[in-house]
């Protein structure tokens, strides 16, 4: 896609539809997702960002009667052909509610590499140590690591799943509404991390607000249903532009707030 | 405050804008004719009514502000809310002008001036239509016309040259005549200024419609 330039692309779909039984919910979706950036997917309620999302990591598989056509890619490679465990190691997910296990922040942390075989304390302790730095968690918890994850309070919880989502070393971090649950202040964290996390992740996010879409993305994606309620892409650009000037009208009722 | 509102706040903007131009051309097109008059009185009301036209554009960029802290306006409805802002300065300035020439006519006082007034007149008239018209384009989202108006200022600048060059005439025919062709050279000079006001409003009225910032200058 030209909005792009040269940037390398980490996620890309081509003619990618996703059907529940015979209700097309997402249609023809054609999109380049550049590598280390944000990409915000913004639309109404039930437009099919969040189902769009979770294709990249295959998590619509576990609902029966999903087919797809078309292909979703990631670094060029067809996620279909991919082995689901390794496919989700290298593509990390951060809900809308906080879920960490009820197990220590230790665990919750060294989860994801002990699954992917590292059973080395001292290698475990390295691993949780570097991500809950990455997190922007690692100052407030560090005394105690035995703690249970479930006693942090919300925005720590949120981070505490974004250190375990990276501790398997992602390429790719999906957040679907990652900050809905939380008061601004967890909020801005989240946005300061996201902001860094950057450098080393490709990271798209699903987001109801407006503003934080237009705060930290660098690309937006504007969703919406059409007659027969399957999500279309309308418009995607750099976020500047697209909460600037607009080029579809669409967008511009949306992002201003006249329908949606 | 839903959309509707959000829709009514911004044409309720649109229309203080409007109003408060149209004191400020009446106020220009006045501060000349009283100048030509001689008219003291009519040049003090100009001076107390250009207090007025500061505090409505103040208002007006109050209510600007109040918009964009609570309704986090975007693209085209951001746009128009920042050139109502920077309009409303315009229009301000232009009243100040207008105010000017007020002022410079009491300072020259109720006697008659060196030489009827001609060049002046006519380059009021001008400034003031290329404000009207360019209040118009703002109103009605006309990108053309603001691109064609700018055109105006040259002939404004023309005959500010030629004035500027007439007074000159004077000045060196009779150095008494020093102050006030000076005077009366600034009522030119201020004119000559409105004309590049106006300019500047055409340029907003072209960025709130396409998006993208142009120099007419």
């Amino acid at each position: 896609m030209s909005v792009l330039g040269s940037k390398a692309i980490r996620m890309s779909t081509e003619d990618y539809s996703l059907f529940y039984g015979k209700f097309k919910a997402i249609n023809r979706v054609s999109i380049r997702i550049p590598a280390n950036r944000i990409t915000a997917f913004i639309g109404p309620s039930g437009c099919g960002k969040s189902t769009f999302l979770r294709s990249f990591n295959r998590m619509n598989d576990l609902i029966p009667g999903v087919t797809t056509t078309g292909s979703v890619c990631i670094d060029g490679r067809d996620v279909a052909r991919e082995d689901v465990v390794q496919l989700r190691k290298k593509v990390g997910m951060v809900f809308q509610r906080p879920n960490p296990f009820p197990k220590s922040i230790f665990d919750n942390v060294a989860y994801g590499p002990r699954l992917h075989g590292t059973r080395n304390r001292s290698d475990l302790a390295v691993v949780v140590e570097k991500s809950l730095k990455s997190a922007a968690l690692w100052e407030e918890v560090k005394d105690d690591l035995r703690r249970s994850g479930m006693s942090l309070s919300g925005g720590q919880q949120q981070r505490l799943c974004i250190a375990r989502a990276i501790a398997v070393e992602p390429e790719v971090i999906l957040m679907d509404e990652p900050a809905s649950a939380l008061d601004p202040v967890a909020t801005l964290k989240i946005e300061t991390l996201m902001n860094e996390l950057k450098k080393n992740y490709t990271i798209a996010i699903v987001t109801h607000n407006m503003q934080q879409a237009g705060r930290v993305s660098d690309y937006t994606a504007f969703m919406l249903t059409d007659e027969n309620r399957a999500g279309n892409l309308i418009e995607f650009g750099p976020t500047k532009q697209i909460f600037t000037t607009p080029s579809d009208s669409r967008t511009e009722d949306y992002i201003s707030g006249r329908f949606g | 405050m839903s959309r509707d509102s959000f829709d009514r706040e911004l044409q309720e903007l649109k229309r203080s804008l409007f109003q408060v131009t149209g004191e400020v051309r009446r106020n220009l097109t006045a501060s000349v004719k009283y100048l030509e008059k001689r008219d003291m009185q009519g040049a003090s009301m100009i001076i107390e009514s250009d207090e007025a036209v500061n505090l409505k554009c103040l208002e007006i960029e109050e209510k600007c502000l109040n918009v964009i802290a609570t309704q986090q306006p975007v693209a085209t409805d951001l746009r128009l809310l920042f050139s109502i802002l920077q309009i409303s300065t315009e229009i301000e300035r232009i009243g100040d002008y207008a105010k000017g020439i007020a002022r410079i006519s009491q300072k020259i006082g109720p006697g008659k001036l060196i030489k009827p007034l001609t060049g002046i007149p006519r380059m009021e008239e001008i400034a003031g239509q290329m404000l009207d018209d360019a209040i118009r384009a703002f109103t009605e989202d006309d990108e053309r016309a603001a691109r064609e108006i700018p055109a105006r200022d040259l002939q404004i600048d023309a005959l500010y040259n030629q004035v500027h060059r007439e007074l000159l005439t004077y000045l060196m025919e009779k150095p008494s005549n020093i102050e006030q062709t000076m005077m009366l050279d600034w009522v030119a000079h201020n004119i000559e200024r409105v004309g590049d006001r106006v300019v500047n409003i055409c340029e907003r009225v072209i960025f709130t419609v396409i998006g993208v910032p142009v120099d007419l200058n």
